[in-house]
């Protein structure tokens, strides 16, 4: 009888946990929000339905990026390294704020 | 800090631009070298194939627009222009008494630059001025019977090639290099210029869609896009990528959006009229 409940107990707290884990973070849905990041207009992102290409795909970040500071000033304004890009200057043309940058970079390295 | 600003948006300016050293070079260069960008960008894509915009980039694509022009969406235009065109205003005149060759079959000729009055006439703004001088108020230049008008020129001229002349008068070359520097300078929230998509981007997705080269760009206006479920002039183009980059639009045919319309259509120079045209 113990035994039973403690398994429910269980496979509700696991179900929980996958719940929890299923739901997109703070980062996806600003990465994905076509009026915010609008990421996937530019870049493929796993998870994400009909990506463009301008840019490259983000994929293989924390690889790519281990330096935290440098992905956050890429977003911030890549026009700043890269006078070319057509990345848009996320931060300098205030389209989404530090916070909201920090929250996306925090997404990108599940990727 | 102006100076150095300025000097660094001439070197964006050229960083960009197809064009190899000078930043100003003559027309007749820029235009070689505009187009030699495109072309050996896309060494597929016939010359003439640019006209179709994102449909020349492949052969899936090409196939969608054939299945396109099977059933054209902007027939009711057409046929909605001609009827405009054929019926009389109040005072018993018509569009065709406004234009050369009764306005069939001059689609290639505009923009041109006016040297009588000092300023690009583009085609809408011609048909304006031709309902006004009859005692018409003008349409609204975005849609409906504007671009029906237009779509009508446009299919009476299909297959005529661009001939964009800019005349030995200084006003003229100085449009041509305003209606240049607006294309390749950045604007908006987003910062893009006309020229990072269809230039720098060209053939590029964003998300599902493929960016038009701006070679030929002009050429299958007006367009019936299903993004806007209905037809759209020149004018609706502009306001629109200006609206997409979250930049505040000129007002339709306002003198630089006339100007940026006389560059790119003299870029265009040689390929076929084939508006008015479908995209999505």
């Amino acid at each position: 009888m113990i035994s039973t409940s403690a398994g429910i107990a269980i496979v509700a707290l696991l179900a929980l946990a996958t719940a929890v884990s299923a739901a997109p973070s703070a980062g996806e849905k600003l990465a994905f929000d076509r009026g915010k990041g609008n990421c996937l207009t530019c870049h493929e992102i796993k998870g994400g339905d009909s990506p463009g290409n301008l840019g490259p795909p983000l994929a293989d970040m924390k690889a790519r990026f281990p330096n935290r500071a440098d992905l956050v000033a890429i977003i911030s304004d890549e026009t700043k390294r890269n006078p070319r890009t057509v990345m848009p200057p996320f931060a300098r043309n205030h389209i989404l704020t530090d916070r909201e940058i920090d929250a996306i970079v925090d997404f990108l390295y599940t990727r | 800090m102006l100076r150095k600003l300025l000097f660094l948006s001439v070197m964006m300016l050229a960083a960009v631009r197809p064009a190899l050293a000078a930043d100003l070079a003559d027309p007749k260069a820029e235009f070689k070298a505009f187009r030699d960008y495109f072309t050996s960008r896309f060494p597929k894509v016939p010359l003439d194939d640019f006209v179709n915009g994102p449909y020349s980039m492949d052969e899936g694509l090409r196939k969608q627009w054939q299945e396109i022009e099977e059933f054209p969406p902007y027939e009711f235009a057409v046929d909605k222009g001609k009827e405009m065109f054929a019926k009389p205003f109040a005072n018993g005149k018509t569009y065709a008494d406004c234009f050369p060759n009764g306005g069939i079959g001059i689609r290639q000729n505009y923009p041109y630059f006016d040297t009588k009055s000092g300023q690009v006439i583009t085609l809408e703004l011609a048909l304006n001025q031709c309902r006004e001088q009859n005692g018409e108020k003008p349409f609204s230049y975005t849609k409906d019977d504007m671009a029906a008008l237009t779509a009508y020129m446009a299919f009476t001229s299909r297959g005529k090639r661009f001939d964009i002349k800019i005349p030995d008068d200084p006003r003229a070359l100085a449009a041509y290099r305003k209606g240049e520097e607006y294309f390749y300078t950045r604007r908006g929230q987003l910062n893009f210029s006309c020229a990072s998509c269809h230039v720098q981007s060209a053939g590029n997705h964003i998300r599902t869609e493929v960016l038009a080269p701006a070679l030929g760009i002009m050429a299958a206006m007006p367009i019936y896009r299903s993004e806007w479920s209905g037809m759209g002039t020149t004018s609706r183009r502009f306001t629109s990528c200006n609206s997409q980059v979250r930049a505040t639009p000129l007002p339709p045919q306002d003198e630089l959006y006339r100007d940026v319309e006389y560059f790119l259509t003299y870029m265009g120079n040689g390929l076929p009229v084939s508006g008015p045209g479908a995209r999505p």
